[in-house]
C-alpha cells in the first residue's frame, strides 16, 4: 500500500527541489543531498528499522517547504520560554526569527543561525555540517540537507562552560508545509553547556517537521540535551539526531516525546573516543491514534565507554509506542559498561506498545544489562499506597504520574521540567 | 503492658486463607487488647508474614473461613485504605520502591488523606515538612530522604526507618511489622526499635513479626505466639522468645502443638 504511494511522494519533494545557483560548498552539500535522495525511497513497514510504524499517511502528504515565515505574536510563544535561557534561538517554520530571539553577548559561546555565522565562522561550520548526519542511507536526512536553508550553529569554545541552557525552540505555525529544522553543535575539547531542542506549535492542523541535529563533542566535553517534542496530534514529525563522541567526553540526553500523528525519533550515538560516556534516556507519552517511535543506536567503538538507557513509554487510548534499542560492542571496545532499560505501561487494552532492546556484543570484557518490562501498574505499588491511606483511584493516578515522573525528573531544566511535570499530570489523572 | 480491662482491638478466629488455591493459613486465633505487644514467631513459610499481610487486605490472599474483628468493625468490610483509616498500619518487609514520586510529596499525601477521613486537619507542604522533620528526629533519619523518591536507592535499613517514619506519621490503632528486624545492623534495629517504643502507648498495640528473638531484646512483648504450619501453636510470655532462641522451634513439645493457642489464656 504504502510502496505505492512512497515514490510519488519523494518525486513530488524531488521535483519542488530547486536546483542551486552557486558552487559553494553548502550548495554542493544539498546538492549531493538531493542525489541521495533520488536513489531512496521511502521505507515502509517492510525495511526491519520500520517494522511497527507504518509512514505511509505521511507519504500521501508531500507538503511542500514552508514559504517565507508567518507572522507570529510574542503572546502565541511567550509562555514557551524558559527562564533560566539566556540564549534562546526561535525557528518559525525552519526559518530563524532574529525578533524572538535572545543571544546573551556573555554566553562565551558562538550561538547563531546558520547565515550570520557563514561571514565569520564558515570554515568551522563547513567542516562539522552534513558529516554526521547520514544522507547517504537515510531518505529523511538527505531531504533535511537537500532542503537546508537554516540552521541553528553552536560552537562552544575550548575549555569554555556555558552555565545557563541555549533553547532551541522550533515553532510550526503554517499547515500542509514542512519545515526542515537543522542543528549543528560543535563542543570543543572540555566544554560544557546544556542545549534544549524544543518543537512546539501555534496550529492545530496537519505539517511536516522532518529535523536534523548533529552534535559533535570533542575531548572532554560534556553536553546536556533535552529533546521535547510538543506538535500537535495532527503533524508528523520525523527527527534524526547523531551525536559523536571523542576521548572522555560526556553526553546526557532526555528525549520526551507528546506530541504528533505519527512521529520517529533516530538518536545515533558513537563512542568514537575512549572512556566516553552517554545517557539517553527517553519518554514517549501518547493517547489516542497517536504512533510514537523511539530508536536509538548506542555504538560502543572504544574502550572503557559507558552508556545508559532508561527508556519508558505510557500508551493511552489506542495509541501505539514503539522502542528500538540497539547497542552495538565493537571487538576493540573492551571494558564497555553498557545498560539499559525498557519500561512501558498500557493505560487501556487497545494500547500497544513494540520494545526491542538490541544488543550485539562483539568484545568480550565487557559489562552489558538490559531489560524490558511490559505491562500495567505493579500490583504490589498499588497496595502499598492503599496500605497507606489512598483510594485506589489516588494510588493508581500518583503511580502513572510517578512512571513519567522518573523521566521528567533527569532533565537539569526546573521550569521545563515544571511545564512536562503539569502535562504529565494533566494526562495521567482520572477523575 | 497487659490491662485485661482494656479495650479488645483485634480478634481473629478460626482463620483460613488461601494464595493461589494453596490454604496458607488453617485456623488462627488471636486476641490483642489496647496497650498490648505481642509478638508473632515462626520459621520462615509458617505463615505469619501471610497473616500479617491479610490484616492489611492484600488482594493476593483469599480467606475461606473465620472472622477478623477490629475495633467492633469487621474488617472484611473494609478495603485496604479504609483500614489504613480506620488504624490497621503494616510496616512492610519489602517496603515498596517508588521512583518518580517524592517521599515527602508521598508522606503527605499519605498523612492528609487519613487526616482527613479522621476529621482533622491537613497539613500545606510548609506546615507538613516541619512536622515530618520533627518526626524524623525520633528514627534519626537525615532531611536528605524527604527530596528523594519514595525508597529508591534507600539501604534496607533506611527502608525500614522509612516505614516506621510513616506509623509515626499516621498514628495507627493497630500497627503490624512484618520482619521489621530484618537486615538491620545492630545500631539500625535499636533506632528502629527506639522508635516503636516511643509510638507504643496504652491507647493502641503492635504485632511484631519476626524469626528471630533479636529484636524482642529492644521491643519488649507481653505475649509471644508461635506459629507453624498456619496455626499459632504455643502462647506465652516474653520468656518464650528466649526458649525459642536456646532450643529452636522443635524444641516445642509435641503437647503444646494439639493444643488451642492465641487464645487468650
Amino acid at each position: 500500500m504504502s510502496a505505492a504511494t512512497s515514490p510519488s511522494y519523494l518525486d513530488h519533494l524531488v521535483q519542488s527541489w530547486q536546483k542551486p545557483s552557486t558552487s559553494s560548498w553548502l550548495d554542493q552539500l544539498r546538492a549531493n543531498a538531493m542525489d541521495s535522495a533520488g536513489a531512496l525511497r521511502i521505507p515502509t513497514t517492510q525495511d526491519e528499522e520500520w517494522r511497527f510504524t507504518d509512514i505511509s499517511p505521511l507519504s500521501q502528504l508531500p507538503y511542500p517547504v514552508a514559504p517565507t515565515t508567518f507572522k507570529i505574536q510574542l503572546s502565541d510563544i511567550k509562555h514557551y520560554y524558559l527562564e533560566e535561557a539566556s540564549c534562546r534561538l526561535v525557528f518559525v517554520d525552519g526559518q530563524f526569527v532574529p525578533e524572538f530571539s535572545h543571544i546573551a553577548h556573555d554566553a562565551g559561546a558562538i550561538i547563531g543561525n546558520l547565515s550570520s555565522l557563514l561571514p565569520t565562522h564558515g570554515d568551522t561550520i563547513a567542516r562539522y555540517l552534513g558529516q554526521l548526519a547520514e544522507f547517504k542511507t537515510d531518505v529523511f536526512t538527505a531531504l533535511n540537507t537537500a532542503f537546508l536553508r537554516d540552521s541553528a550553529c553552536i560552537i562552544i569554545p575550548m575549555n569554555k562552560s556555558v552555565t545557563t541552557p541555549i533553547h532551541l525552540l522550533f515553532i510550526s505555525r503554517q499547515t500542509e508545509v514542512t519545515s526542515y529544522p537543522r542543528c549543528l553543535l560543535i563542543a570543543e575539547a572540555g566544554s560544557h553547556a546544556t542545549i534544549i531542542e524544543d518543537y512546539i506549535t501555534t496550529e492545530a492542523a496537519s505539517y511536516v517537521t522532518n529535523s536534523v541535529v548533529e552534535m559533535n563533542l570533542a575531548d572532554s566535553a560534556h553536553i546536556n540535551h533535552t529533546r521535547v517534542q510538543r506538535d500537535n496530534q495532527q503533524a508528523f514529525h520525523i527527527g534524526n539526531c547523531t551525536v559523536s563522541l571523542a576521548h572522555a567526553s560526556q553526553y546526557h540526553s532526555v528525549s520526551i516525546t507528546l506530541g504528533a500523528s505519527i512521529s520517529r525519533y533516530n538518536l545515533n550515538v558513537i563512542l568514537s573516543g575512549e572512556g566516553a560516556e552517554c545517557a539517553t534516556d527517553g519518554l514517549i507519552l501518547i493517547s489516542e491514534r497517536q504512533l510514537a517511535d523511539t530508536h536509538t543506536f548506542i555504538d560502543h567503538a572504544k574502550p572503557h565507554g559507558k552508556s545508559r538507557q532508561l527508556h519508558k513509554c505510557i500508551v493511552d487510548g489506542m495509541a501505539h509506542g514503539v522502542f528500538n534499542g540497539k547497542i552495538i560492542v565493537r571487538p576493540h571496545a573492551q571494558l564497555t559498561d553498557s545498560a539499559q532499560l525498557s519500561r512501558n505501561l498500557l493505560l487501556t487494552n487497545k494500547a500497544r506498545i513494540d520494545t526491542k532492546p538490541q544488543l550485539e556484543i562483539f568484545a568480550d570484557d565487557v559489562k552489558c544489562a538490559h531489560g524490558a518490562t511490559v505491562g500495567q501498574l505493579d500490583k504490589e505499588e498499588i497496595f502499598y499506597l492503599k496500605s497507606r491511606g489512598l483510594s485506589d483511584l489516588a494510588a493508581r493516578n500518583l503511580l502513572t504520574y510517578a512512571f513519567g515522573g522518573e523521566v521528567i525528573d533527569r532533565i537539569p531544566i526546573s521550569s521545563l521540567k515544571r511545564q512536562l511535570e503539569e502535562v504529565v499530570l494533566a494526562r495521567t489523572q482520572i477523575s | 503492658m497487659i490491662n485485661q480491662n482494656s479495650k479488645t482491638l483485634l480478634e481473629v478466629r478460626g482463620l483460613h486463607a488461601n494464595v493461589n488455591g494453596i490454604e496458607i493459613l488453617k485456623g488462627v486465633d488471636l486476641t490483642v487488647k489496647s496497650g498490648e505487644i505481642h509478638a508473632i514467631m515462626g520459621l520462615n513459610g509458617s505463615g505469619k508474614s501471610t497473616f500479617a499481610k491479610i490484616l492489611a487486605g492484600h488482594p493476593a490472599y483469599e480467606v475461606t473461613a473465620g472472622t477478623i474483628i477490629f475495633n467492633d468493625q469487621n474488617l472484611f468490610d473494609l478495603e485496604p485504605e479504609e483500614r489504613a483509616r480506620a488504624g490497621v498500619f503494616l510496616a512492610f518487609q519489602y517496603p515498596i520502591e517508588i521512583p518518580g514520586v517524592a517521599n515527602n510529596q508521598f508522606l503527605r499525601l499519605a498523612y492528609n488523606t487519613v487526616q482527613s477521613q479522621r476529621g482533622k486537619e491537613e497539613l500545606d507542604p510548609l506546615e507538613f515538612d516541619d512536622f515530618v522533620r520533627e518526626k524524623m528526629k525520633l528514627l534519626e533519619m537525615s532531611p536528605d530522604f524527604l527530596d528523594r523518591s519514595v525508597n529508591e536507592g534507600f539501604s534496607g535499613g533506611e527502608k525500614k526507618r522509612n516505614e516506621i517514619l510513616q506509623m509515626a506519621l499516621l498514628e495507627p490503632k493497630l500497627a503490624i511489622l512484618d520482619e521489621t528486624d530484618s537486615g538491620l545492623d545492630i545500631d539500625a534495629l535499636r533506632i528502629v526499635a527506639n522508635g516503636v517504643n516511643q509510638l507504643t502507648n496504652k491507647d493502641n498495640a503492635t504485632i511484631l513479626v519476626t524469626h528471630y528473638q533479636r529484636l524482642l531484646d529492644y521491643i519488649v512483648p507481653d505475649y509471644v505466639h508461635v506459629m507453624e504450619s498456619g496455626r499459632i501453636i504455643k502462647t506465652s510470655g516474653k520468656e518464650l522468645a528466649k526458649e525459642l532462641e536456646a532450643h529452636g522451634y522443635d524444641w516445642i513439645n509435641t503437647d503444646d502443638r494439639g493444643n488451642t493457642a492465641g487464645v487468650r489464656p
